[in-house]
């Protein structure tokens, strides 16, 4: 440690102002706080300490994402074998499949997206933030895996610098950024993100794996049968046998890596609530929203959008939904900061993810948008929550006095 | 003929008093017809003719206009030319017209023009108007085809209707970018022209 320090301190003077490497000035910055606890302290005013700064936030929702990275790269292998008709292999092998599947993907997206976060921070001369470790590890996690490399990359460059960068970096984006990068994906590929080829890597990944695929092999997501399916919805995974809504609660069905299994999904939201990282209100009230609106849905159904047929828990249990509820929903930036505020903004997360869902045959996911909608919303509504609150008392005021 | 105001009302507008860039007038328009670099030049032709000629007109006039009933007569000038340069790209240029549609029509309620007829064209005689017209009309025109020149080239892969990317890129796995043919893109492209444009104007950047 005694070395590194020392090392540190020979080599500081050349990335200061006037140094041969000036101009990696914050790459500096960025090593010395990573390696070692800043000995600076504020010398003016009082200061509320906690010890949860924003690396110790970051890497708590990087912890409670791992039981769904994990879960992810196993159903990817999962997948794969099921879809070239090798079942009976082992859990380690599809393990080892999936994660050689997602690393490139990791490694891109991180190298991307800190690429430009070091970048920015050297031009506008400010510390490297760490913003980026929770962004780096969720764009994997929404991306369907067949999603070429340099599509991934390309949206993430777009999303870091117009939803980020140009907002005044961490902590002042409107958009959740990770969002934004599958949305940019949605929109420019279309056909990479939805139907039989998107979710459901068959070619060897990394040398690993591959082969022919069995004859009954469909692709599509649950939620992506039920959208194109006539009169009752009827499920199935890749080999065409029926699942229901077990499968969907543990996982085992087609879809983005970090979103198909629930219970991994609810390990991380209670890893987030009990270190009160994430937002309990916002998180519960996109449930409710969300099954009262599938609870309205299934008791109109309707065989011109046969999503309606699905009862409530299936609905919930299927798609991005509970992904999205607990992490995408609760950022603590782009979501409302008001408590009223933050349970009107989860009910109408929930209320539109399934409105989308149901109604908009265009698409069979709404969650996306649904959290898009409500970030763009989620200042007007802490607004009107906070002048609501100042009249109210002003006017009680006025009747006391 | 082209005394040192006069030339100041035409190359201003180019740059330092861009209406697009500068003013953020035509926004709308610029959105919706840049898709491809066709349309748009064909749009930015018929704007550049009406904005000058109504310049014109309303310059000739502009005495003799009651003020309280200005806008009025502006709007009747402007309709008339709009609905001359439409009839003209029917006639002749069907399929452009058919890809404008309502937004030749709409060249009526472009900000551009009632700006400048408000601003240039009711104070300053013909010929300064006439040129002003040019001007901007000619400034929006730039915008408008720097725009309609990434969204095509990205967006379908063509510049003017003509393949450009070649069929190698997309054997070894390049598509064309869906967004780029949607409003959004349109919006965030004429964003970062303002950013460089600012960026290389030092007195454009607001405090």
């Amino acid at each position: 440690m005694k070395a590194l320090r020392n090392f540190m301190n020979k080599i500081e003077p050349s990335f200061r102002p006037g140094g041969k490497l000036a101009k990696l000035e914050s790459v500096y910055d960025g090593m010395e706080t990573f390696l070692f606890t800043p000995n600076t302290t504020s010398r003016s005013g009082s200061h509320i300490h906690d010890g949860n700064d924003l690396k110790r936030t970051m890497i708590t929702v990087v912890v409670a994402l791992i039981p769904a990275l994990l879960f992810g790269m196993y159903n990817i292998g999962y997948q794969h074998y099921l879809a070239i008709g090798e079942n009976s292999t082992g859990w380690f092998t599809m393990f080892l499949y999936g994660l050689l599947a997602m690393l490139p993907v990791i490694v891109v997206s991180y190298a991307v997206g800190l690429g430009i976060e070091f970048i920015s921070a050297q031009i506008h001369h400010k510390e490297i933030q760490e913003g980026f470790l929770v962004t780096g590890i969720l764009i994997p996690l929404i991306v369907p895996i067949n999603t070429p490399l340099w599509m991934t990359a390309v949206a993430t460059a777009f999303a870091v610098i117009f939803a980020k960068e140009i907002f005044g970096g961490t902590g002042m984006n409107i958009f959740n950024v990770a969002l934004i990068t599958r949305a940019f994906l949605f929109f420019s590929y279309p056909s990479r993100m939805s139907g039989d080829e998107a979710f459901v890597k068959v070619d060897s990944a990394l040398g690993m794996g591959g082969g022919t695929v069995v004859d009954t092999f469909t692709g599509a997501t649950p939620l992506g049968q039920v959208a194109t399916s006539v009169g009752d919805p009827v499920m199935t995974d890749v080999l065409g046998q029926p699942i229901g809504m077990f499968d969907a609660l543990f996982g085992y069905i087609p879809g983005s890596p970090g979103e198909t299994s629930v219970i991994a999904i609810l390990i991380g939201a209670a890893i987030l609530l009990i270190t009160g990282i994430a937002s309990w209100r916002i998180m519960c009230s996109v449930f409710v929203g969300g099954l009262g609106m599938a609870a309205l849905v299934h008791a109109l159904p309707s065989a011109t959008y046969p999503a309606s047929m699905l009862d409530p828990i299936t609905q919930l249990c299927l798609g991005g939904f509970a992904f999205g509820a607990v992490f995408m929903a609760t950022d603590p930036v782009t979501g409302a900061r008001t408590r009223v505020g933050q349970y009107i903004y989860g009910l109408l997360i929930g209320v539109f993810a399934i409105l989308i869902r149901v109604y908009n045959s265009g698409y069979p996911e709404g969650m996306m948008l649904a959290i898009l909608l409500m970030n763009a919303f989620a200042p007007l509504i802490d607004h009107c929550v906070v002048s609501f609150n100042i009249k109210r008392r002003a006017r009680r005021a006025a009747t006391r006095g | 003929m082209l005394s040192k105001k006069n030339k100041e009302a035409l190359f201003n507008p180019l740059s330092k008093d861009n209406p697009v860039l500068v003013q953020i007038l035509g926004i709308c328009s610029s959105l919706a017809v840049t898709a491809s670099l066709e349309p748009a030049i064909v749009m930015g032709i018929s704007v550049i003719a009406v904005l000058a000629f109504s310049n014109v007109i309303i310059s000739f006039l502009r005495k003799t206009i009651p003020t309280n009933i200005r806008i009025i007569v502006q709007l009747v000038v402007v309709a008339a030319l709009v609905i001359i340069v439409q009839q003209i790209l029917t006639a002749y240029q069907y399929d452009v017209s058919k890809q404008l549609s309502v937004f030749i029509g709409l060249i009526i309620t472009n900000c551009i023009l009632m700006g400048r007829l408000e601003a240039f064209a009711m104070h300053n005689s013909p010929w300064p108007s006439f040129l002003d017209g040019v001007g901007n009309g000619l400034g929006y025109t730039i915008i408008l085809l720097v725009v309609a020149f990434f969204r095509e080239l990205l967006g379908s892969g063509k510049l003017f209707g003509y393949q450009v990317v070649p069929q190698w890129c997309y054997d070894h796995g390049y598509e064309n970018n869906g967004l780029m043919i949607l409003a959004p893109m349109a919006l965030i492209t004429v964003g970062c022209i303002i950013w460089w444009h600012r960026a290389h104007n030092k007195d454009l950047q607001e405090n």
